[in-house]
């Protein structure tokens, strides 16, 4: 569900199909720099209203997933 | 010139932000007044510029120097105008010494009130700014900063380190249209200089005389507008430090 949201997103920032976008897909191969991927927390924000402090690097989409989820609680 | 536009101008209380208040408000632009303690004075300030100039202005209690007061005040901004497109850290503060005698307690409190300070609302400022694609940081560094002053190695230091903030932000923000710039005044009239009227070193100003925090405010007004300029530190010193 999550997942499907940041690919939803994803897709629409970088003009891919979603079918495209994998868990296992990096950041870097989807061609999203560092600060993009802040641009990409604030629309995900707005997506699933709740506030994300990227403390830590994410390099695969899956590894936003689980750190979006750990904040969850 | 700057109608719709949303600025929070730090330290506008007084002196040179004051000055910097009225000037954005003159262009259009409405105003957060943000103070640390003269309430009187920042309420004054707020409501000249809506009397004056037809702005929207309030005034905002918030120490720079704590992350989390910062960010509580951008986001009270934020709900009472709705946005924020441009951010003026002028809030600063002096506490001179000789560094053999410099009390460790007076180096920090010049570097959390003028560097951390200004690091805290551009830190809380720059959601708004990416998501807007656009958005103005000047930052009132100082002449001291760039030349260094014997007494003032605790404030020299905070505003050389306003430099490197002011150009390495101007560097990772430029992509997203958000430019950052610094102006470094000299000797300025105001209740920060209000003992150096006997310094040796006025006299050795060019433009032999002290500046008003309208000159200041005047170059602020040039950078916030200046779309072609990110990462500039302009002096606003009479020549001084040429
Ligand atoms: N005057 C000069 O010659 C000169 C020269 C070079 C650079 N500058 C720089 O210009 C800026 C303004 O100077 P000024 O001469 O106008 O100073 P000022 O008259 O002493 O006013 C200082 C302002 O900063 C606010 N402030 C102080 N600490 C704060 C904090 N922790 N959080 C929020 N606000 C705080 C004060 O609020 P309250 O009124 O509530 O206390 C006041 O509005 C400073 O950054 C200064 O370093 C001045």
């Amino acid at each position: 569900m999550l997942f499907e949201t940041i690919a939803k997103v994803i897709a629409e920032r970088t003009d891919r199909d979603v079918a495209e976008i994998k868990p296992e897909s990096t950041f870097a191969e989807l061609g999203i720099d560092s600060l993009d991927t802040v641009e990409l927390l604030m629309n995900l924000e707005d997506e699933i209203g709740m506030e994300i402090e990227l403390d830590q690097k994410v390099e695969t989409v899956d590894d936003l997933v689980k750190f979006i989820e750990s904040k969850k609680g | 010139m700057l109608k719709g536009k949303v600025a929070v101008v730090t330290g506008a209380s007084r002196g040179i932000g004051k000055a910097i208040a009225y000037k954005l408000a003159s262009m259009g632009a409405d105003i957060a007044v943000i103070y640390a303690g003269n309430r009187d004075a920042a309420e004054a300030v707020a409501v000249d510029c809506e009397n004056t100039y037809g702005v929207r202005a309030k005034a905002y209690c918030c120490d720079v120097s704590n992350f989390e007061t910062a960010k509580e005040t951008v986001a009270a901004v934020k709900a009472d105008f709705g946005n924020v497109h441009i951010l003026v850290n002028n809030a600063g503060i002096t506490r001179d010494g000789l560094v053999a005698t410099m009390k460790e307690e007076a180096f920090d409190a010049v570097l959390d009130t003028n560097l951390k300070g200004a690091f805290n609302m551009i830190r809380h400022c720059t959601g708004l700014f990416l998501r807007n694609r656009e958005g103005s940081i000047v930052n009132v560094t100082s002449v001291s900063g760039l030349i260094g002053n014997a007494g003032q190695s605790n404030y020299a230091a905070s505003k050389a380190g306003l430099v490197g903030l002011t150009k390495s932000i101007a560097k990772e923000l430029a992509p997203r249209g958000i430019r950052c710039n610094a102006v470094a005044p000299g000797f300025i009239r105001t209740d920060m200089t209000e003992a150096q009227a006997e310094n040796p070193l006025l006299g050795a100003i060019p433009l032999a005389r002290m500046g008003t925090p309208e000159d200041v405010a005047d170059a602020v007004a040039y950078l916030v507008t200046a779309n072609y300029i990110t990462g500039e530190v302009l002096r606003v010193d009479g020549g001084i430090a040429m």
